[in-house]
C-alpha cells in the first residue's frame, strides 16, 4: 500500500486522465478530436473566475445550494451510536445531487458554442437533470435510456418528455445503464461537430471523470465548512453510494487529506456479494476497460461484460468512476456493500423516524451509516451523504410491498 | 516478411486494390465460421478481418451488434477466435487474417499472453477499436516482440499532427473510418474521403485503407479510385443475420458479394 501522507490528491488526474493505472482514453478515435477539444475549454475555464461565478450563481438560485446538514437524533438514537448527520443533496433542484454536473457541464456546451446536448440515464434522475438545464438553456436534448430502464421508471420518462427531450428507449445488449451509454457513444460519434454528450458520472473518457468530480465537489467543499461550523470540527466518517461514484467523490474529494476522516464508499450488494447477484466491482470486480477508461469492472473470464444487479436502478452498473479504483488501490476509501434488503430497510426507517424519504441509490449509503454509526462512541460523527430523495422509487417501493398504485 | 506486407506489396506491384472483408467470429454459429472465411478467399478477398464479440461494442451499428449478440449466445470468446485462426490456417497459409475488437477481451487475456497465443494461432494483426495509440504502448510492445501488426484507425477529425504521429506508429496499414458515426451508416461522401485519404498518403508509410458505409459494388469501386482499398463489413454481415438460411446458402451469398466488389475494383 501507498504511504498516504505522500500522496498528492489534487494532482489528481495526470495530463492524460490517469488516476495510477486507471481512467485513460479508450474510445474510437473519431472522438479523441471531441475530448481534446471539451479539455481544452475546461482547462481554461476551470480557472476562470467568470466562469466559476457563473456556476456559483446558478448553483445559488437555480439548485438551491447550499444543502444543509441535518442531525438525524431520532435515527442516531434508534441507532444507539454515533450522531448520524445527512447531506440534504436531496432538497437540491430535480431532487438529487445530479444537477450540480449538468448545470456545470450545459455552461461548458454554452461555450462551446454546441447546440444540441445527449446524455445516458439508469434511473433517470441524470436525464432529468440535463432535460431541466437544456431547458432553462433552450438546447435540443435527446436522452438515451435502456428499455428495461424505461419500464421501471416511468415518472421521470414522463418527466423528461414535459421538459422538452426526447427519450429513446435503448434495446440493445442488457437493455440497462451500460447500453444506454454505448448508444449515447454512437450518438456522439456520429454527430461530434455540433453535440455536447453530458455524461452523468464520474466514468468515461478523459476529462469528464476529473470534471464531473469537480462540479460535485461543491457538495464536499459545503460539507466540510458546514461540519467544522456545526461541531467545531470534521466528521469521523463520511458514507456515500457509490454507482459510477459521483456523489461520493464530490464528498470525498475535498476532504481527502484530511486524514482523520475515515470514508466509506457504499457499493450495491443486491441478492448479495455471495450470490453474485450484485452491483459492485470494486468488491467483486477486476480491472479492464469499458466506456472509455480503465477501472475495476463486472466481467466474466472471457472479459464479456456481466449484467448486474441491484433495487436501484441508478446503482445497476457494472462499471465505476476511476478515481474510486485508484483510492480503493491506495486505501485511502474503503467500499463495501449494502444489499438490497438492508437499503429498503434504511429506506423505511429514515422515513418514519424522521420523515425523510430517500432515493433508494441513497439508502445504500444511509444502510451502511446506520451499520457504522451502532459500532461508534456515541461522541461520534457519521456523515451520510443523501444524494437524492425517494420520490421517483415509490412504485418500486409499491410493488415490493404487493400494492398496486 | 509477414502476410499484411507481402499481400499488399503484391497488389501494389500488380496495379490492384486490397479487399478487406470483415465477419464476428461464431456468427450466427461458431461452427460456420471457418468455412466463411474460406469463402471470403474463394470470392477473392485478401484479408480477413475477424471480429471478436464483445458485450458492449460501442463503434458498431445496429448490423455487426447484432452480430456480436449472435456470437455471445453461443459463448464465442477470444480464445475461440485463435482458435478459428489456426483452423482456418490448415487450408490457408497466405491470407492475413486481422483480429479485430474491443480492449476488455483482450485485457483480460493479458498483453503478453494474448500475443504469443494469437502469433501461434497464426494471427497476423490486431485492430482495437478502443485502444487508441496513447493507450496502446504496453499492447504494441507485446505485439511487436511476436512479429504482430497493431492496425491503428484514422477519423475524419483526427488532425494533421496527429494523423501523422499515428502514421509513424503504424504497422500494415492504416484504416481510414469514412465518416463520423458507427459501422454499417450510409454516409459516405466519396469527395471528402479522397481528400483526407490524399492527405495521410502524404505522411503515411503504409497502404492507407478505407472502410465503413462500403457496401457494394460502386461504393467499393468510389473509394477504391482514391485509396489502396477498401473494408466491407456490415454487408457480410448482413447476410448472416438471415436466420433460415443454411451454412452452405450463407456461403454462396457471401462468395457472390464478395466476387462483384473483387470485379469492381479490378476495373480500376
Amino acid at each position: 500500500m501507498t504511504d498516504k501522507k505522500n500522496v498528492d490528491y489534487q494532482a489528481m488526474p495526470d495530463s492524460r486522465g490517469h488516476f495510477g493505472p486507471y481512467g485513460g482514453r479508450f474510445v474510437s478515435e473519431t472522438l479523441i478530436y471531441a475530448l481534446d477539444e471539451l479539455d481544452a475549454i475546461y482547462s481554461r475555464l476551470k480557472d476562470d473566475e467568470a466562469f466559476q461565478a457563473e456556476f456559483d450563481k446558478d448553483l445559488a438560485h437555480y439548485v438551491g445550494r447550499p444543502s444543509p446538514i441535518y442531525v438525524a437524533e431520532r435515527l442516531s438514537a434508534r441507532v444507539g451510536g454515533a450522531k448520524i448527520a445527512l447531506k440534504r443533496e436531496d432538497l437540491n433542484h430535480t431532487g438529487a445531487h445530479k444537477v450540480n454536473n449538468t448545470i456545470g457541464q450545459a455552461l461548458l456546451a454554452k461555450h462551446t458554442g454546441k447546440t444540441r446536448v445527449i446524455a445516458e440515464t439508469g434511473a433517470g434522475q441524470h436525464g432529468v437533470a440535463t432535460a431541466t438545464v437544456a431547458a432553462r438553456l433552450g438546447l435540443e436534448c435527446v436522452v438515451y435510456m435502456g428499455s428495461e430502464d424505461v419500464k421501471r421508471q416511468a415518472l421521470n420518462v414522463y418527466r423528461m418528455k414535459l421538459l422538452g427531450a426526447t427519450v429513446v428507449p435503448v434495446e440493445s445488449g442488457s437493455r440497462t445503464l451500460k447500453d444506454a451509454m454505448n448508444e449515447a457513444m454512437r450518438d456522439w460519434v456520429t454527430n461530434v461537430e455540433n453535440t455536447f454528450y453530458i455524461i452523468g458520472t464520474v466514468a468515461g473518457p478523459h476529462p469528464y471523470p476529473q470534471l464531473v468530480r469537480d462540479f460535485n465537489s461543491v457538495v464536499g467543499r459545503e460539507a466540510r465548512r458546514q461540519s467544522l461550523d456545526m461541531f467545531g470540527r470534521l466528521p469521523d466518517a463520511l458514507v456515500a453510494c457509490v454507482g459510477g461514484g459521483s456523489n461520493a467523490i464530490g464528498l470525498f474529494h475535498p476532504m481527502l487529506e484530511d486524514e482523520q476522516v475515515q470514508m466509506f464508499g457504499v457499493e450495491a450488494g443486491g441478492d448479495g456479494l455471495e450470490t453474485g447477484r450484485h452491483a459492485a466491482p470494486l468488491n467483486d470486480g477486476r480491472p479492464g476497460v469499458l466506456h472509455g477508461n480503465r477501472t475495476y469492472l463486472m466481467e466474466d473470464e472471457n472479459g464479456q461484460i456481466i449484467e448486474t444487479h441491484s433495487i436501484s436502478a441508478g446503482l445497476d452498473y457494472p462499471g465505476v468512476g476511476p478515481e474510486h479504483s485508484w483510492l480503493k488501490d491506495i486505501g485511502r476509501v474503503n467500499y463495501v456493500t449494502a444489499n438490497d434488503d438492508e437499503a429498503m430497510n434504511a429506506f423505511r426507517q429514515l422515513t418514519q423516524v424522521e420523515g425523510i424519504m430517500p432515493a433508494l441509490e441513497s439508502s445504500h449509503a444511509v444502510a451502511y451509516g446506520m451499520k457504522l454509526a451502532a459500532e461508534l462512541d456515541k461522541d461520534d460523527i457519521v456523515l451520510v451523504n443523501l444524494s437524492g430523495r425517494g420520490d421517483k422509487d415509490i412504485l418500486t417501493v409499491a410493488q415490493i410491498d404487493g400494492i398496486d398504485v | 516478411m509477414n502476410r499484411i506486407n507481402q499481400v499488399l506489396s503484391e497488389l501494389k506491384s500488380q496495379g490492384r486494390k486490397a479487399l478487406v472483408t470483415y465477419i464476428v467470429c461464431g456468427d450466427p454459429r461458431p461452427e460456420q465460421t471457418v468455412q466463411s472465411m474460406h469463402a471470403l478467399v474463394e470470392g477473392g478477398a485478401d484479408i480477413i478481418e475477424l471480429g471478436v464479440p464483445f458485450s458492449d461494442p460501442m463503434a458498431e451499428g445496429p448490423v455487426i451488434q447484432k452480430a456480436h449478440e449472435r456470437a455471445l449466445e453461443h459463448g464465442t470468446s477470444l480464445k475461440d477466435a485463435m482458435a478459428c485462426v489456426k483452423q482456418f490456417r490448415e487450408q490457408d497459409a497466405r491470407t492475413p487474417v486481422v483480429l479485430m475488437g474491443y480492449a476488455n477481451p483482450v485485457e483480460r487475456f493479458g498483453y503478453s499472453a494474448f500475443a504469443q497465443a494469437a502469433k501461434a494461432a497464426g494471427v497476423d494483426a490486431l485492430l482495437t477499436v478502443d485502444l487508441p495509440p496513447e493507450e496502446a504502448l504496453a499492447l504494441d510492445q507485446e505485439l511487436k516482440a511476436n512479429e504482430l501488426e497493431n492496425i491503428f484507425l484514422i477519423a475524419p477529425t483526427t488532425a494533421p499532427a496527429r494523423t501523422k504521429e499515428i502514421c509513424e506508429l503504424a504497422s500494415g496499414f492504416v484504416y481510414y473510418v469514412s465518416f463520423r458515426g458507427v459501422t454499417g451508416a450510409s454516409q459516405l461522401d466519396a469527395d471528402e474521403v479522397a481528400e483526407k485519404v490524399s492527405q495521410i498518403r502524404e505522411v503515411a508509410h503504409t497502404p492507407v485503407l478505407v472502410g465503413f458505409g462500403i457496401k457494394d459494388a460502386s461504393s467499393a469501386k468510389a473509394v477504391g479510385a482514391c485509396s489502396d482499398g477498401v473494408v466491407v463489413g456490415s454487408a457480410l454481415v448482413n447476410i448472416m443475420a438471415q436466420a433460415d438460411a443454411s451454412a452452405e446458402q450463407i456461403n454462396t451469398q457471401l462468395k457472390a458479394l464478395v466476387q462483384s466488389l473483387r470485379t469492381a475494383l479490378d476495373e480500376l
